[in-house]
């Protein structure tokens, strides 16, 4: 028996030339200190993977329809079975996608991997990264709901920034004016059929360079990457000390994928997929559009550039960092490779993460948004249960103060924290800047009346620290 | 030109026909829903005398020219002000800065954006916040009694 599949198996093997094909892949000498630095490339593979079966199960279920996408997500997250597992699934998959590229990208730059001869490597990563975050951003559109509604418009929005073509491009990703029958399917081809078919192709370039140009060792200080004589110096290496690739290099890569893959299952069993927000009905103006966590960092960066320079900052930034990262590697391709002696690439790493995860906890509190539902101001904070101070609170909540402004904790982040405001500007000062509004305050001096106003005012001038630490009333947690 | 030299063109030339014979009616059939003509006509949005004068408030539409599958995408909204007996002002909802549906607080008298902090007067000027203009009005008239808006694109601010 045992000969006989082994006889059938050799016969196959010939006609098919399996082991040809594969063989040579599997058996490459890799660096025999290439350790646990190199799993990451590998993760994101298997996080592709498991995008593309959990993303192939959810299309048997999903009508890419803008009428009834909504109806098919809620089938799929209440009542199929496995449905709301396979939703956490993609979600988290494309969370460790992201994550996982980013950190192989930093470890390549940090190893100096990029430079000669795998320049080619780096650049076909750049393209998958941004083919990635692509699909990050349809992925989340398929999720048809409210606020995925809202982000095509914002999408359009920023296309119509280009120059001379933002109007068309604007229409072509809305699928023609507005949102509508039109608009969904364009995403889904796109999430579906072009860019996975991209990542592929670009998949498969990435690996076949990661081939013929083999692995790059751990960098060592001093020992300098000189492109007339790498390749020969490599090769002679390998053949000295180098181990094939399965299995002693990739069971690493095995054990660190299975942890994403057991993570994924994890999180999507016991956080479950994103919810999902109210239907996409784009007359219901209660909406509060806000992107998946990795592209938060980019929702903060456009309520944060300074309003004169937006247009430029919205086209170029992105334009800039693009073809930085894709010549990077054929500007500098030679020389150090250890980050010791490369300082500076330390920094452009810790700058980045710094950059990012700032801009991203930015996105997370939004401070700039207003609080659209404050809660009323406690008496005890107030002060008074009758009188100016007692009707000068309610107005400035009434008004839409509260909805900009904090008071012990109450209100809304976007202008300045006014708890001790009494302390801190005169009657007269108060009055202005009511009245006249400021650099981002509207001016309200149209819409009170002088007795409001005085209310008001009154309120504010209340607004000062306790003489006694103890009659502080608490501050309200929100 | 050799024989050789000859066929390496033909099959060149060969696979740009072919190329193109592909490739017109999918471009053509992609960028087509722009050239669709879908806005431009005027509807009803009620009696004037549902509306107050003074008050603004958010009137549902419906696109006239939507898509049959387009179901409740085909809704849209505007922020409708009675200034006076005849005159009315009908507001685009979306945020000239980057297109988020702004919301009207009546107390406070103003505008304000969820997303990016975008805040306007009543009459649609920019009070603060990173919008660059204010916000865009739908054409508006009356006729035998009725508001009539026309409907238009989503406004979308550019650069150049």
């Amino acid at each position: 028996m045992k000969r006989l599949i082994i006889g059938s198996w050799r016969w196959l093997d010939d006609r098919l030339g399996i082991s040809a094909l594969i063989g040579p892949s599997l058996k490459h000498l890799v660096p025999h200190d290439a350790r646990w630095w190199y799993v990451f490339g590998s993760a994101t593979l298997v996080a592709f993977i498991v995008q593309v079966v959990t993303g192939v199960a959810l299309a048997f279920s999903y009508a890419s329809s803008s009428s009834q996408a909504y109806e098919t997500l809620q089938f799929i997250t209440n009542e199929a079975p496995f449905g709301r597992f396979l939703r956490g699934m993609h979600y988290f998959g494309a969370s460790a996608m992201v994550l996982m590229v980013g950190a192989h990208m930093a470890q390549t730059f940090l190893f100096g991997s990029y430079k000669y001869p795998r320049e080619m490597n780096w650049t076909t990563g750049v393209l998958l990264l941004a083919f990635t975050i692509v699909m990050g951003f349809t992925g989340q559109l398929l999720r048809w709901d409210q606020t995925a509604a809202w982000s095509v418009v914002v999408a359009a929005e920023q296309a119509g920034r280009v120059p001379f073509i933002g109007d068309f491009l604007a229409q072509f990703i809305l699928g023609g004016t507005t949102i509508g029958g039109a608009t969904l399917s364009r995403f889904f081809a796109i999430h579906v059929f072009i860019m996975p078919a991209l990542i592929f192709l670009f998949i498969g370039i990435h690996l076949m360079l990661v081939l013929r140009h083999g692995i790059a060792e751990p960098p060592v200080a001093g020992m300098v990457v000189e492109p007339a004589t790498y390749r020969a110096e490599y090769e002679e290496r390998m053949h000295k000390t180098g181990r094939p690739f399965y299995p002693e290099g990739a069971w690493r890569d095995f054990v660190f994928g299975t942890g994403v893959l057991v993570v994924i299952a994890l999180l999507s069993y016991f956080v479950g997929p994103p919810k999902l927000d109210a239907p996409p009905d784009p007359s219901v103006l209660n909406a509060d559009p806000r992107p998946d966590w990795y592209l938060l960092w980019a929702f903060a960066l456009l309520a944060l550039i300074p309003p004169e320079v937006e247009g430029y900052v919205m086209i170029l930034t992105p334009v800039i960092i693009g073809i930085v990262l894709l010549a990077a590697p054929i500007l500098n391709n030679r020389g150090e490779r250890a980050p010791s002696r490369r300082p500076w690439s330390i920094a452009v790493v810790l700058l980045s993460v710094i950059l990012i995860g700032s801009l991203w906890i930015a996105g997370a509190n939004s401070p700039w948004s207003p609080n659209f539902d404050p809660q009323p101001l406690p008496e005890k904070i107030v002060g008074a249960t009758s009188g100016p101070v007692f009707t000068g609170a309610k107005l400035f909540r009434d008004k839409g103060c509260l909805n900009c402004h904090l008071i012990h904790g109450y209100g809304g982040r976007r202008g300045p924290d006014l708890t001790y405001i009494g302390d801190q500007l005169a009657e007269s000062d108060i009055v202005i800047r009511i009245v006249n509004g400021g650099v981002n305050m509207p001016a309200f001096g149209n819409s009170l009346k002088p007795d409001e106003l005085a209310q008001i005012t009154a309120f504010l001038q209340s607004r000062k620290r306790p003489i006694r630490p103890q009659d502080q009333p608490p501050m309200a947690q929100n | 030109m050799t024989r050789r030299r000859f066929l390496e063109k033909l099959c060149i030339g060969l696979s740009g026909v072919c190329a193109a014979i592909l490739g017109i009616p999918l471009v053509g059939f992609v960028v087509a829903p722009i050239f669709r003509k879908t806005t431009g006509k005027w509807i009803s949005v009620g009696n004037i005398t549902d509306y107050e004068v003074g008050k603004t408030v958010s009137v549902a539409i419906t696109d006239p020219s939507s898509l049959p599958w387009a179901g409740i995408t085909a809704k849209s909204a505007l922020w409708l002000r009675r200034v006076n007996d005849v005159d009315f002002i009908a507001f685009s909802v979306n945020c000239t800065h980057l297109g988020c549906p702004v919301r009207w607080l009546q107390d406070a008298d103003l505008f304000m954006c969820p997303c990016h902090g975008g805040v306007y007067y009543s009459d649609g000027t920019v009070a603060a916040g990173p919008p660059p203009k204010p916000l865009i009005r739908y054409d508006v008239r009356t006729a035998n009694g009725q508001v009539q808006i026309k409907t238009m694109a989503i406004p979308i601010t550019t650069t150049l």
